[in-house]
């Protein structure tokens, strides 16, 4: 099945390790002990029992009858935004700490865009007792300052990023180039489905929670177990992947990403790897990226500081060349809009990451009555000072 | 057999570990910086030094083994304009004028943008001794890309550290057909940290007997890393200390000589 990697850490040409052998003894460590761990009994109660009681799961998948009286769908929310700290970012979170503990390591290190990832690194550590490092670029720290006071209150120390686009993308490698210097003690803890195998596996395998549960939920509520279609935005893409994941390839449900398209995929101010990117490397990883002709990575724009990524992960990269999976731009002011029709229809103030997903109901075809469940990643306290800055322009 | 195509055709790297296989001294610069066109004054003010071979860097945007001295570098070189195109431009001029052998040290993504196979053929044709990828894993060389490498006389240059285990030393010993980079720390570059056990290391490379000598790098910056160095290994390669030289002094001559007052302690 696509959804899994082949022993190199491939789906199909993309993925694998591409990485300094700096790293390599670090990840060869990862790699020959997660399978295990991950499949070990023990640690999966441990992990459900943490996600039940810690984490707030299952997370409700929610009938949507406004927003889906208006749509002429069955739109079910999976409330992901009601998990601990606000995302669904806890799950892979919670899942990698116990690796880390089951494997021995000291101390986490973590790099973060929107500060969700960050957040939930910095509440599990708070959890389990472990020192926590966050990474984050100074741009970001700007545009998400609540989510830095909730890491540094968590007890995590963040490290301000200065380097190149002083978002994800820097403090991605600000982390990585981390534990190469730290590198028997630390754990690193990407927050994505991207970096070098067995990360994407890892990150993809702790999301799938959220369709496991959306198949017993759906079926409760309509006697199915598949949707017609799943929707969810993408940046290095956890929330797709754990949403698509057990409807891959299942013949009966359309999988559509939602990418920042920022200001327009011509525009230059853009984050949508998968329409306007091609085919490289980046944090280790074969996939597609924001490159120059020279092979640069290029910086990229989106009013999310969780999508403004210039990769995406190669799980995606493949799904979207088998057709297995579509991906659509949003711009940003259709997200802000989503996130506005979301709010006055359902009481539910989705973040803005979230809210690229729900803007794809204006962008994507289905039959009347069809079920639609839209993966609603996050919730949009942290942007208030976005929606705000909108709020004034349209009154 | 690798060995002998490789060596069939001359290459100055291949003629430089004939005669001398001790004490070496290599300096990485990053190409295009502080200048677009630094890269030829630079070569000519290494080989006028006697420095026995460069290591020529081929800029890159998220350079994942470097510390900020080489990042800032390599920033400045890319808005400078730096790319792998003018980079050969520059080398094929350098050629004429220069013996000193000069190896490519960057990262795989622009190499894969310009194509590895049209890489090779465009740095044999600049008289490129071999190249470094930290990036590249050792499986995807060995299966897609030696050969390549092999047929255009490039030498495939491999990293290793102190975390790297016997065999898989073993394995890029029988990959390798010049010299092994060993990185005496688990560090990025610039980081000037005493390893724990990092004697340990080249005690253990010692007792391996490997067929090819290794050469230290990373945090070497005055005279008794580089000593250090010599007493472990073939040789040294110093990088950050050099850009860090390029930064204070403008003439890369009057740089390089100052970097070997601090190498030599004079």
């Amino acid at each position: 099945m696509e959804i899994y990697p082949d022993i190199g850490g491939f789906y199909g040409r993309f993925g694998g390790a591409y990485i300094p052998e700096l790293l390599w003894a670090n990840v060869e460590e990862l790699r020959e002990k997660y399978d295990s761990i991950l499949s070990c009994s023990s640690y999966r109660e441990e992990l459900e029992g943490l996600l039940r009681d810690f984490v707030g799961r299952p997370t409700p998948l929610y009938f949507a009858a406004a927003l889906s009286r208006e749509s002429g769908a069955k739109i079910y929310l999976k409330r992901e935004d009601l998990c601990h700290t606000g995302s669904h970012k806890l799950n892979n979170v919670t899942g990698q700490a116990l690796l880390a503990v089951r494997m021995g390591k000291k101390q986490i290190i973590a790099e973060t865009g929107a500060g969700q990832h960050g957040v939930a690194t910095a509440t599990v550590c708070a959890l389990l007792k472990l020192p926590c490092t966050v990474f984050m670029g100074s741009r970001d720290m700007e545009r998400q300052m609540p989510n830095v006071t909730r890491m540094r209150m968590l007890g995590a120390r963040v490290i301000e990023v200065e380097s190149g686009s002083r978002t994800l993308k820097d403090a991605t490698n600000e982390a990585i180039r981390h534990w190469i210097n730290n590198p028997a003690e630390s754990y690193y803890l990407i927050g994505s489905t991207i970096g070098p195998h067995p990360y994407p596996d890892i990150v993809t395998r702790l999301q799938s929670v959220i369709s496991r549960e959306t198949i017993t939920q759906l079926e409760k509520a309509e006697g199915r177990k598949e949707p017609d279609h799943v929707l969810a935005c993408v940046g290095g893409g956890s929330n797709a992947a754990g949403s698509f994941y057990h409807f891959t390839g299942n013949g009966k449900t359309i999988l559509t990403g939602a990418e920042a398209a920022g200001e327009g995929t011509d525009s230059g101010k853009t984050a949508a790897t998968i329409c306007t990117g091609s085919e490289g490397i980046i944090h280790g990883s074969r996939t597609l990226l924001m490159q120059t002709g020279d092979g640069q990575v290029r910086e990229t724009h989106s009013l999310s500081a969780g999508l403004d990524y210039p990769g995406i992960g190669p799980l995606h990269a493949r799904l979207n060349e088998k057709g297995l999976a579509r991906y659509i731009p949003v711009k940003d002011h259709e997200a802000v809009e989503a996130a506005f029709r979301l709010t006055k229809l359902e009481g539910i103030i989705p973040a803005l990451e979230s809210a690229h997903a729900i803007a794809l109901l204006k962008k994507i075809s289905f039959n009347p009555g069809s079920i639609i469940v839209i993966c609603l990643s996050g919730r949009g306290d942290k942007d208030m000072e976005t929606f705000e800055k909108y709020f004034e322009k349209q009154t | 057999m690798k060995k002998n195509s490789i060596k069939k055709v001359y290459n100055p790297l291949t003629a430089l570990l004939e005669k001398k296989r001790s004490r070496l001294l290599s300096v990485f610069f990053t190409a295009g910086f502080p200048e677009l066109e630094s890269t030829g004054q630079i070569i000519e003010a290494l080989e006028g030094n006697g420095i026995d071979f460069a290591e020529v860097g081929m800029p890159y945007s998220d350079p994942l083994a470097d510390g900020p001295v080489i990042q800032q570098a390599s920033m400045k070189a890319i808005g400078n304009g730096m790319g792998l195109k003018k980079l050969f431009s520059q080398l094929e001029d350098a050629r004429e004028k220069f013996t000193i052998p000069l190896v490519l040290m960057g990262y795989l993504n622009p190499v894969f943008q310009y194509g590895v196979e049209k890489f090779c053929k465009d740095a044999r044709s600049a008289g490129i001794s071999g190249v470094i990828l930290p990036d590249m894993p050792l499986e995807q060389y060995e299966r897609n890309y030696r050969q390549l490498f092999e047929e255009n006389n490039l030498h495939f240059i491999f990293l290793i550290t102190p975390t790297t285990p016997a065999d898989r030393i073993k394995k890029i010993d029988s990959l390798t057909t010049a010299f092994i980079y060993a990185v005496s720390s688990s560090s990025i570059t610039g980081v000037r940290k005493e390893e724990k056990g990092g004697g340990n290391f080249f005690e253990r490379l010692k007792q391996m007997k490997l067929n090819n000598i290794y050469i230290a790098g990373f945090g070497i910056h005055n005279s008794g890393t580089l000593e250090k160095a010599w007493a472990n290994s073939a040789g040294a390669i110093t990088g950050s200390a050099f850009i860090n030289k390029l930064n204070g002094y403008n003439d890369p001559d009057i740089a390089v000589k100052a970097l070997l007052n601090d190498l030599y302690n004079r």
